[in-house]
């Protein structure tokens, strides 16, 4: 019994870490199959977060911070996208740019504005996007088993956590069932087929940038308003990065990389779990081994398992037109 | 960018000007931050509140100054040492390298760092038996826990949160033998103090498990432990500052490490010429640390349970109780 109370708390644990990676998986998903590689989601999330927390602080409303959050997003996918759509400049350079950027923005802003060593006001409850109760949670909760999974696992999320899993098919459908989504991936894939159709390449790849720009405001606001309460310096803590990774994993796919990411957060979930307890035939592992764990699993699974992968033909490679 | 490097300087020169007016008296102390800003709601304002005890006790002025990042120490130091500050008063671990390099370079000058332990003829180091300060927090864990399991969170995996938990530990079995307990560190590297959302979802998982409290010495990661106590309706216990106000009624306690006293007194005794270079330790006979009690938190701490607290208090000033240490705790990191 013991076991399975551990195995509900684990992917209880796993679908909350999971939300804000999936959006962002998501939004570099968009971009890379539009030909944009956006390797500032972790600036992104991080401004975000920092924006959501400091407009929902100062107006009481987490709806109000959603709304910041995605602006900042946005605005700097924008930027991303104008340095390497318009002027054609290196896109890791330009995401590194704005990851560098927000990292000491974001502090130095909460510093002059709320002086709290580089963090925003802990936020209260209203504020927040907190834990919802699914209809008839509790009144099902007695059913063995499927009461307990759905009361205690799927109920009891934010909000945004919600609209991460209902974005994966979302984004799915735009991409392979509409016109646009077509386009998008043609876009990604061979540019010049695009634009002999007539159809202008920088607006296509300004929209993806768009969309990726919406899905990462709301990862990182989930990040300061749902699952945390406030901004604190460098919260992101790589999951941008990870984010990246989990959609290099999921092949550019919008299910395998909502497995990737289930993945990750599954085995960052088992590593809290793990430490300090003592396992049969081993003994206790050491804190520092538990906290490798999530990589050494990253490492044998895209050593090992994943097979040939393709990123978008025209990934990365801007587009010019007089070429 | 660019103008943000001329609003910069605009500030520093502003500082520097408005300050220098106050500079003529004997004694001119120097109080510098740790990254974070003035009023952190933590060890910087800590620092200050204790410099502003002493600018109202003596009426002395002190000049202060607020980092940026970290190649500032130096430079800091650097400039308030050539204009002939008697006292440098340096918070935070992270001043080390910067003070051994700058004191040595200026003999005259007095340095107090606090944190750190330099062996210089001209600084003093004053650091913290963390370990008793946990001790009476985890007393007070184990008299108020119900479930009869309690947590313990730590950031980064090094002796000196080491020396936090294993003070506390003690002090849990101190008042029972019969408890169970969980521990997490929330990682390795540095970026374990600024993971908040981690340190919230190992804490949600202890208090699923069946903890009702958490002591976290985790640095702002902490404030996720906090709000996850709020979320689960168990309790918290704060660290360095009194953060009894953060979640009124989910914080048990906090462990206060008294820097405005480490402060205050480096001036004082800067002052007055009792100071002395040589490493200061600052532990409960001292008053340097020390658990908090307040109007957020008085509903939650019994009066027998101030009576254990204090007898046990008494039994380690005296001796009768070694609390234990971990080796290395203020060798910087």
């Amino acid at each position: 019994m013991e076991f399975l109370v551990d195995i509900l708390l684990l992917s209880d644990s796993t679908l909350r870490v999971a939300g804000p990676l999936i959006l962002a998986a998501l939004a570099g998903l968009c971009a890379e199959r539009a030909g944009i590689v956006d390797i500032g989601l972790e600036g992104k999330m991080l401004a975000a977060a920092f924006a959501a927390a400091s407009a929902a602080s100062v107006t009481a409303s987490p709806w109000a911070g959603l709304l910041a959050g995605i602006v900042a997003s946005v605005l700097l996918s924008l930027l991303h996208g104008y340095v390497s759509i318009n002027q054609r400049g290196n896109q890791i350079v330009s995401g590194m740019a704005i990851n560098i950027m927000v990292a000491g923005l974001a502090p130095t802003l909460a510093n002059a504005w709320f002086s709290r060593g580089g963090q925003t006001p802990l936020l209260p409850s209203e504020a927040r996007f907190t834990e919802i109760t699914l209809p008839f949670a509790d009144a099902i909760s007695g059913v063995p088993l499927l009461g307990a999974i759905y009361s205690d696992l799927l109920s009891g999320h934010s909000l945004l956590t919600y609209v991460a899993f209902v974005a994966v098919p979302t984004v799915g459908w735009i991409l392979y069932k509409t016109r646009f989504g077509l386009r998008l991936r043609a876009v990604g894939e061979n540019p010049e087929a695009v634009d002999t159709a007539g159809i202008s390449v920088t607006l296509l790849r300004y929209q993806a940038m768009i969309i990726a720009g919406i899905l990462c405001g709301i990862s990182g606001s989930a990040l300061s308003t749902a699952l945390g309460a406030g901004f604190i310096r460098d919260m992101s803590a790589g999951k941008g990065f990870l984010a990246l990774a989990a959609m290099i994993f999921g092949k550019w796919k919008p299910v395998p990389t909502l497995l990737a990411c289930l993945l990750f957060a599954f085995v960052d979930a088992l590593q809290g779990r793990l430490q300090g307890v003592a396992l049969p035939l081993v003994g206790e592992i050491p804190v520092q081994f538990t906290i490798m764990l999530p990589y050494v699993l990253t490492v044998i699974i895209l050593a090992g398992f994943v097979g040939k992968m393709e990123a978008p033909k025209a990934s990365g490679i801007p587009y010019e037109k007089d070429r | 960018m660019k103008y943000l490097f001329i609003k910069m300087l605009a500030l520093t020169a502003l500082l520097v000007g408005s300050t220098y007016a106050a500079t003529a008296q004997d004694f001119r102390p120097v109080l510098l931050y740790d990254i974070g800003g003035k009023f952190d709601k933590s060890f910087n304002e800590a620092a200050f509140r204790g410099a502003e005890r002493f600018n109202t006790d003596t009426g002395i002025e002190f000049r202060d100054f607020e980092p940026n990042s970290e190649t500032q120490y130096e430079q800091a130091l650097k400039r308030f040492a050539r204009r002939r500050a008697d006292l440098i008063v340096a918070v935070g671990v992270g001043y080390a390298v910067a003070v051994r390099n700058v004191a040595q370079r200026y003999p005259d000058v007095k340095f107090t760092v606090i944190d750190a332990v330099i062996d210089l003829p001209n600084v003093q180091s004053v650091t913290f038996k963390e370990n008793e300060g946990s001790f009476l927090v985890g007393m007070i864990a184990g008299m108020a826990t119900k479930s009869g399991k309690v947590g313990f969170i730590g950031g980064m995996d090094i002796p000196l949160i080491r020396r936090f938990q294993v003070g506390y530990d003690q002090g849990v079995r101190f008042v029972r033998d019969d408890i169970e307990f969980i521990e997490n560190y929330v990682g390795t590297t540095p970026s374990a103090w600024n993971d908040p959302i981690k340190a919230a979802e190992m804490a949600k998982s202890q208090y699923a498990r069946g903890v009702d409290i958490i002591f976290s010495a985790a640095g702002p990661s902490g404030l996720g432990v906090i709000n996850a106590a709020k979320d689960s309706n168990a309790l918290a216990i704060g660290v360095d500052s009194n953060q009894n106000h953060v979640q009124p009624g989910f914080v048990l306690t906090s462990m206060l490490k008294r820097v405005d006293l480490a402060v205050e007194q480096a001036m004082q005794q800067a002052k007055n010429g009792t100071w002395a270079p040589g490493h200061v330790v600052m532990g409960l006979p001292e008053g340097g640390v020390d658990y908090a009690l307040d109007e957020y938190n008085a509903s939650l701490i019994t009066d027998e349970m101030k009576q254990r607290l204090e007898e046990a208090r008494a039994k380690i000033i005296s001796g009768e109780i070694a609390v234990a240490d971990v080796e290395g705790s203020n060798e910087g990191h």
